[in-house]
């Protein structure tokens, strides 16, 4: 008996010290984003200025926007891409491993070598740099990414109602648009959410592929170069902002997903 | 899926398969690169000054694969142990820090660590009056970042073994007589080990070629292979060099993969024997 209390009661402080050693450091960032003082470490009260002055930021505001750009754009071809990926790779079943270590590599390959292999490749090809070379570099894990949560919902999908649709006269794109489309879109909105939100915040490879200029800064390389600077209160109150977008979009995400698997 | 597949070989293999080439070149004089077959970058990732780069990233990476593997064991163990409907939500909770931005939670510590961070405050209403302990840009800060941002994972891998073990195997260990140490090293931990393999190697692979933390919250004085993949590319201007290096990454990387995948396997065959045993 007390051998079972002292066993839930060293459970119960694990979960209570390793929650606070995730959620302190998150949470005093957000604390301090709603600092009124200029001092980064002091409490004077509560207040919304560094939000406001973030709005009167160029350099932050071109770099949301230069962000989003990226994110939208890569995120629509991504999920095109990954899509089909995925319906043709279950569509055979049998596939070599090759194909298969092709669309994880995406997933596991450090981000600084495909950064510096994108680099490579472009200034070998004479690419100019810009939002389009990041865009072309955030497809290739986004889809990687899409193709994964589809195809996960894919496992049990029954082609044959595919193969009945066929039989009686639809054509392929009408068996897609009405029978495919339908049963995976749950899992298509949240690979491109999940696709959204990793570019959002992806910064390594968006660094080495974006060229030098401020032109093509994005907010990840905002970001970076501010806290190089040092500590402002401005980024505290961006850094709320994007956590804010990220884990909202990512719950979505998984809530959809949850969903099909409900199911 | 042609479409993908192309963008794929096009914008990854292609490339990938340049930077092995390039790591056989020579460097030019002035920057660029000399189109001459050489086996001297290979040479150099083995050099005293470089190796030891590579044994400090490997000792760095190893502490906090640890750390995070004890910790994120202990949490997912914790979480197991609380009634079914509750699991979710703490899992759900343990991973929500994750999908935050990695820049934003390194730089959460910054804001913990530096001299007059919240550490400090804290020491000083305490009652402390000394020179403020430096925490900021040290090893130990490294080694916190990334357990910080790696722990979340370690948790929800470790976690899925744990949920799964039937624990009708440990009461049993119990009834013949086991301590509750002995039941945990010989039943339950045997049993979880793809679960802790699989974390482990996420953080080691993730950290050992991280350049972000280092960076930030090492101050640059703590260089990685990372640190040095991106000097090379970018300030050195030795391209080929860092190409070598990179192919090293990928190196170790595939050997830890290598190594996870003969400790699952290995873990797969006790696990169907321990079913085995519980059926019969």
């Amino acid at each position: 008996m007390t051998q079972s209390f002292a066993r839930t009661l060293g459970l119960r402080t694990i979960l209570v010290l390793v929650f606070a050693f995730l959620y302190i450091p998150i949470a005093v960032l957000v604390a301090l984003s709603f600092n009124q003082g200029g001092l980064p470490t002091v409490w004077s009260g509560f207040s919304l200025r560094w939000y406001a002055s973030l709005v009167g930021n160029a350099a932050i505001l071109s770099a949301a926007l230069n962000t989003l750009i990226v994110a939208l754009v890569s995120t629509a071809i991504a999920t095109l891409l990954g899509t089909l990926l995925a319906i043709g790779v279950e569509m055979r079943r049998q596939y070599g491993r090759g194909l298969e270590a092709l669309i994880f590599a995406p997933m596991i390959i450090p981000d600084i070598v495909l950064a510096i292999a994108l680099l490579s490749f472009f200034s070998m090809l004479d690419f100019t740099l810009g939002l389009h070379t990041i865009i072309l570099a955030h497809v290739v894990f986004n889809l990687a990414f899409v193709c994964s949560v589809v195809r996960a919902r894919l496992k049990s999908f029954d082609w044959s109602i595919v193969e009945a649709s066929a039989d009686l006269g639809a054509s392929a794109l009408t068996t897609f648009r009405r029978v495919t489309l339908p049963v995976i879109l749950p899992a298509v909105v949240a690979g491109a959410l999940l696709a959204f939100t990793l570019s959002v915040d992806e910064f390594i490879i968006a660094f080495f592929t974006s060229g030098a200029g401020r032109a093509s800064t994005t907010l990840p390389m905002q970001i970076y170069s501010m806290i190089r600077f040092g500590i402002t209160p401005e980024i505290n109150a961006l850094a709320t902002i994007v956590m804010a977008v990220s884990i909202t979009a990512l719950t979505l995400s998984q809530r959809l997903n949850r969903g099909v698997i409900g199911q | 899926m042609a479409p993908a597949l192309a963008w794929l070989t096009a914008l990854m293999v292609v490339p990938c398969a340049l930077v092995l080439a390039l790591a056989f070149f020579r460097r030019g004089i002035y920057g660029g690169i000399e189109y001459t077959f050489t086996l001297e970058n290979f040479g150099l990732v083995f050099d005293p000054l470089y190796a030891g780069i590579f044994l400090n990233s490997a000792r760095i990476a190893g502490t906090a694969t640890l750390i995070a593997v004890v910790i994120g064991y202990a949490a997912a163990y914790a979480i197991a142990a609380t009634p079914r409907r509750w699991q979710p939500v703490f899992l759900f909770f343990a991973v929500l820090p994750f999908w935050s931005n990695y820049l934003i939670r390194t730089y959460a510590w910054i804001v913990l660590l530096n001299r007059e961070g919240l550490i400090t405050q804290l020491l000083r209403w305490f009652g402390y009056t000394g020179e403020p302990p430096s925490m900021l840009y040290t090893e130990g800060a490294v080694i916190a970042g990334l357990v910080y941002n790696y722990l979340p994972f370690v948790i929800l891998a470790c976690y899925a073994p744990l949920s799964r073990l039937n624990p009708e195997l440990a009461e049993a260990s119990r009834d013949l007589g086991a301590s509750a140490v002995t039941t945990f090293r010989r039943v339950i931990l045997p049993l979880t080990v793809p679960g802790i393999a699989a974390g482990a190697v996420f953080v080691f692979v993730l950290s050992i070629g991280n350049f972000v933390t280092p960076a930030l919250l090492g101050g640059g004085r703590f260089q990685m292979i990372g640190n040095l993949v991106y000097d090379q590319f970018l300030t050195a201007n030795d391209w080929p060099f860092g190409a070598a290096l990179a192919m090293a990454l990928i190196a170790i990387m595939l050997l830890v993969l290598t190594a996870q995948a003969l400790a699952a396997d290995r873990a797969a065959g006790r696990i169907a024997e321990a079913k085995g045993g519980a059926d019969g």
